[in-house]
């Protein structure tokens, strides 16, 4: 095994995936994947359901699937493969070194040219939103319940509240109804889904599955075992109503209360963090604010689709590639993205027009649902780009494409991107 | 008139469909979403994925789905023909669990590749 690479990939799910093959196919000679777990695929290895593809593959998916055509590609190529390997640290100053450890070989210290982060996210757990009551077992995070189901075959529970409206939860409503348990509710602290509207159409309507919305779980009862919840309906600031709680038996609580992108090696080795994305700050060619280190998939930002991922992997995997042979791209003219009115972060932050070859897909979500409305990109007050839209939901990723020649016409080096409600 | 979220891709169009006109849909943004919008109404279908076990390879649980779409109705009934079959590892994707379910012309297939591994029960 080598000690030197052009490129290294941190993570072997989706995002990893598509940025290892990407990076080979665009002249990188040596790339290496290093992933934790026993098998390449990360999360989509649990998402047994269907629905992926569809922009990717032209083709409806399940989770599996869509991962195994990238893991075949990757077994034709001559990119290198570590599973069970576990990164422990990142050292990004000239020297640009990746610690692991692995099961056979050992401690490893590998240098690379370009290196390109893909650690996905991990979910919000209950300490994390702190719902008050005992501590009994048969509270799971959603993910963690579709793990024990789909991998391992366990039974998760049989009469089952669901908190929070992630497409996780709606998605494990539907999988835990078609096992024969009973799904008694999904409650969700907004006044809109956090999933997407397709998952609450076929994974709630189609099981007559009821959705609370301002809703929350304000109490779990139970000894060894949850016994009960208390749910109670919140106000426009999300304060519990008095006199609204309603005692629910059941046995399980599932959390599906948002995502929260993997950084701790990013932290770790420096990288600026953005607050409103939890990811690295990234450029138009997703690398970070440390040259030569790239980040992309939910590590960088939590996308709903998987398509998306591979698309901004690949971006990330062909950037690494043309990095380890010339460097990054000039600073010149380098634009700051921002966030206007109903929009709550974009990615990316920063773009280099010296980056860009034709345009620049920026990604956000909006702050709240509009029906009716305009993406706007402005400089100061000149409009640069406008683009309308029927509907937007913080539930659903927005992804604009911003033309190199619309970029020219900024000034002050700074664009914003917010939305107006159409009158 | 009914208006329905169409669920063919994550998109998400709203639908509109007439009944009385023929069942003519409106507000979808892809030939697809108009198939969706009248097969609704008329006839829903869907995929159902799920999982049957497996020895012998890594895991204890390979996953499965129906190559096509059914009967929203018969969806329960599918998912009863899946309990009690073990399969053996090796199995490759596409490999079939259950053919022609329910007289359907559809069956249950694997969607993920699963090597034999040794040391499995």
């Amino acid at each position: 095994m080598k000690q030197e690479y052009d490129v290294i990939v941190v993570g072997g799910g989706p995002a990893g995936l598509a940025a290892a093959l990407s990076a080979r196919q665009n002249g990188a000679e040596s790339v290496l994947l290093l992933e934790r777990q026993a098998d390449l695929g990360g999360i989509l290895n649990q998402c047994i359901h269907n629905g992926f593809g569809l922009h990717y593959f032209k083709q409806e998916l399940t989770g599996p699937e869509y991962a195994e055509r990238f893991v075949d590609e990757l077994k034709k190529s001559d990119i290198e493969v570590l599973t069970g390997t576990m990164v422990l640290e990142l050292d990004l100053s000239e020297r640009r070194t990746v610690y692991a450890i692995n099961p056979q070989r050992g401690y490893l210290e590998l240098r690379a040219k370009a290196i390109v982060l893909a650690m996905g996210c991990r979910e919000r757990t209950r300490g994390a939103i702190g719902i008050p009551g005992s501590r009994p077992a048969g509270v799971f995070t959603a993910g963690a319940a579709q793990l024990y189901m789909n991998l391992e075959g366990d039974r998760v529970g049989s009469r089952v509240v669901i908190l929070g409206s992630g497409d996780i939860g709606l998605i494990m409503a539907r999988r835990l109804t078609l096992e024969g348990a009973k799904v008694l509710g999904v409650y969700e602290v907004m006044p809109y889904s956090g999933g997407l509207m397709r998952n609450i159409v076929q994974c709630l309507n189609d099981y007559d599955i009821p959705l609370h919305l301002s809703h929350t779980i304000t109490e779990i009862r139970g000894d060894k075992r949850v016994e009960q919840v208390v749910v109670q309906k919140v106000d426009e600031n999300r304060v519990p109503i008095p006199g609204t709680e309603e005692v629910l038996d059941c046995d399980t609580v599932l959390l599906s209360v948002g995502l929260i992108p993997e950084n701790e090696l990013s932290r770790q080795a420096g990288l600026e963090i953005d607050p409103r994305t939890n990811g690295p700050v990234v450029y138009e060619n997703m690398e970070t604010s440390t040259p030569g280190i790239f980040a992309c998939g939910n590590v960088a930002h939590v996308h709903d689709l998987v398509d998306f991922v591979t698309a901004e992997s690949q971006r990330a995997g062909k950037s690494a590639a043309l990095c380890s042979k010339s460097g990054s791209p000039s600073e010149e003219g380098m634009l700051r993205l921002k966030n206007g009115f109903g929009v709550g972060y974009t990615v990316p932050q920063k773009i280099r027009p010296q980056g860009v070859e034709k345009s620049v897909d920026v990604f956000f979500r909006a702050n709240q649902i509009f029906r009716g409305a305009r993406i706007m990109v402005k400089s100061g007050e000149t409009r640069i780009a406008s683009y309308p839209r029927e509907h937007i939901a913080p539930g659903e990723m927005e992804k604009i494409t911003l033309p190199l020649a619309l970029l020219k016409k900024a000034e002050n080096g700074e664009l914003t991107v917010s939305i107006e409600k159409e009158e | 008139m009914t208006e329905l979220v169409c669920i063919v891709c994550p998109k998400g169009c709203r639908l509109h469909v007439d009944e009385k006109n023929g069942y003519k849909v409106t507000g979808n943004s892809c030939p697809r979403g108009e198939v969706y919008g009248k097969k609704e109404l008329i006839a829903p279908t869907r995929t159902v994925t799920s999982t049957v076990k497996i020895r012998g390879a890594s895991i204890a649980r390979v996953p499965v789905k129906t190559d096509r779409e059914i009967p929203k109705k018969d969806i329960f009934a599918a998912m009863r023909l899946l309990d009690g079959i073990t399969l053996q590892a090796p199995v490759h994707v596409g490999d079939i669990v259950v053919p022609n379910l329910l007289g359907l012309g559809v069956n249950f297939v694997v969607t993920r590749s699963l090597a034999k591994v040794s040391d499995a029960g």
